[in-house]
């Protein structure tokens, strides 16, 4: 083990953790914040409501992340409208692009996690807010979507877990996230295992820390709630 | 409609279902394994098996890759210079595949433990009392109904699996993914060829979803289903 080296390049993993989880956030928030209206559509009586949003989470969960990736960021550009629109800077950017890939890929599998979890709230609950007289938005809003965030922090750990690593992909669109470091620690000086053991243990740690986080928010919010409704 | 790089993207295609086949025999066997250490007495296995899990799930693939890519190399180096061997060459398809192995082995491990755990107790010692023996009573009874239980997840972890094959294509193997890459460039359509290569592995993932629907099915035999 070189601890020279591993010293010399911490900075750049640092700075390189920064912006794995600044990928992270924004794909989780942004994700998540589609994911909501989307999941209700999901679940809407109608065929022709549902289904659109049924084959967006069907291809996008079918199909590998890389490929979502390298279709936006080199895709794109091979239409020359997309070239010359106003979008282009910001099409051309890999940041925008990462950021864009990861949102949509987490946003497909946050509208089936959310789309479950509000299918698994009890009819008698929502029977006894209509018997109420609630109107179907405010129903949503104190009944379902109450229920259905706290059933489904446990899957949406996970997702948000698989998120971070995923980030990993934004290095081979030239970011320089903890895995751009590592790649770039690799190729100057040669000492694969101290740069991807140096990159693992900060993905350790991170993953950790979200996985505590989690674990923090189903105590407060989900299990009290479980020992009421049980 | 490709451009004649047909033929070469499905070449890709049965590099990629090869790769991901190896991998989930690799993964099935490391499951196996981790699932017995971790329901086993001894707790040097237990805690050896716990540590696999979690460290593999706090890893990204692509970590994981380079590091048995580029690592392996290294240590191959080191052996070699000190045997006098000459030039090994880490395979990038054995790199791949193994990495994918090793990382989905700990999923495995924690869906056969719990298909395990699934299967009432009384099962196996009614097999035991019957006069079989503990290799007959896992064979007969315990292990196609632990089938069933692992089936679900199963399902859910193969798919995953085929999909973050992708990434194999960075340490340069000609999966459906690089062929996609290289057409792509060459004929200056890389979002046509991505597409294509997205909808192959779409198909993939379909095929698999209904095979498993099916197995689901015939394993799901005699067992009472109520429906809401």
């Amino acid at each position: 083990m070189d601890f020279d080296a591993i010293r010399d390049s911490l900075p750049s993993y640092l700075h390189g953790a920064g912006i794995t989880l600044l990928l992270t956030l924004a794909a989780l928030a942004i994700g998540l914040l589609c994911a909501l209206p989307l999941a209700v559509l999901r679940g809407w009586p109608s065929r022709w409501v549902a289904g659109p949003v049924w084959a967006f989470t069907y291809v996008i969960r079918g199909t590998p992340l890389l490929v979502q990736l390298f279709l936006i960021y080199y895709g794109l550009a091979q239409f020359d409208v997309v070239k010359q629109s106003v979008l282009w800077p910001w099409l051309s950017s890999a940041w925008f692009c990462a950021i864009a890939a990861f949102a949509i890929n987490t946003c497909a599998y946050t509208i089936e996690i959310l789309h479950g979890a509000m299918r698994a709230v009890p009819a008698g609950e929502i029977e006894a807010a209509r018997a109420m007289g609630m109107p179907r938005g405010v129903m949503l809003r104190r009944v379902i979507l109450a229920a259905a965030f706290r059933r489904m922090l446990p899957a949406y750990g996970n997702e948000a877990i698989l998120m971070l690593q995923a980030t990993s992909l934004a290095s081979t669109v030239t970011l320089m996230d903890i895995t751009g470091a590592a790649r770039n620690m690799n190729s100057t000086y040669y000492l694969p295992f101290e740069a991807f053991l140096t990159a693992a243990a900060l993905y350790l740690v991170l993953t950790t820390a979200l996985v505590g986080l989690f674990h923090a928010a189903e105590r407060r919010w989900l299990m009290p709630w479980q020992a009421r409704t049980r | 409609m490709l451009h004649g790089y047909g033929a070469s993207l499905l070449a890709g295609a049965m590099l990629t279902l090869s790769v991901a086949l190896g991998s989930l025999l690799i993964a099935s066997l490391l499951g196996v394994a981790g699932a017995s250490a971790k329901l086993s007495r001894n707790r040097f296995l237990r805690v050896a098996a716990q540590a696999y899990t979690t460290v593999i799930r706090g890893v990204p693939d692509l970590i994981m890759m380079f590091l048995i890519y580029y690592g392996g190399q290294i240590a191959l180096n080191k052996l070699a210079d000190r045997y006098g061997w000459d030039g090994l060459v880490i395979d990038p398809f054995v790199a791949g595949t193994l990495t994918i192995g090793f990382i989905f082995g700990a999923y495995m491990t924690e869906i056969f433990r719990g298909a395990f755990l699934a299967v009432p107790s009384g099962q196996h010692e009614a097999a035991l009392a019957y006069g079989m023996s503990r290799r007959q009573a896992f064979r007969r009874v315990v292990g196609p109904q632990m089938l069933r239980h692992a089936l679900a997840p199963l399902s859910n972890t193969w798919l995953v699996m085929v999909k973050s094959t992708a990434i194999v294509s960075l340490i340069g193997l000609s999966d459906l993914m690089q062929r996609a890459s290289s057409a792509g460039t060459t004929t200056q359509q890389p979002f046509l060829f991505y597409c294509a290569a997205g909808a192959m592995y779409l198909v993939f993932t379909s095929v698999s979803e209904l095979l498993f629907a099916w197995l689901g099915r015939r394993y799901a035999a005699g067992v009472r289903q109520v429906r809401p």
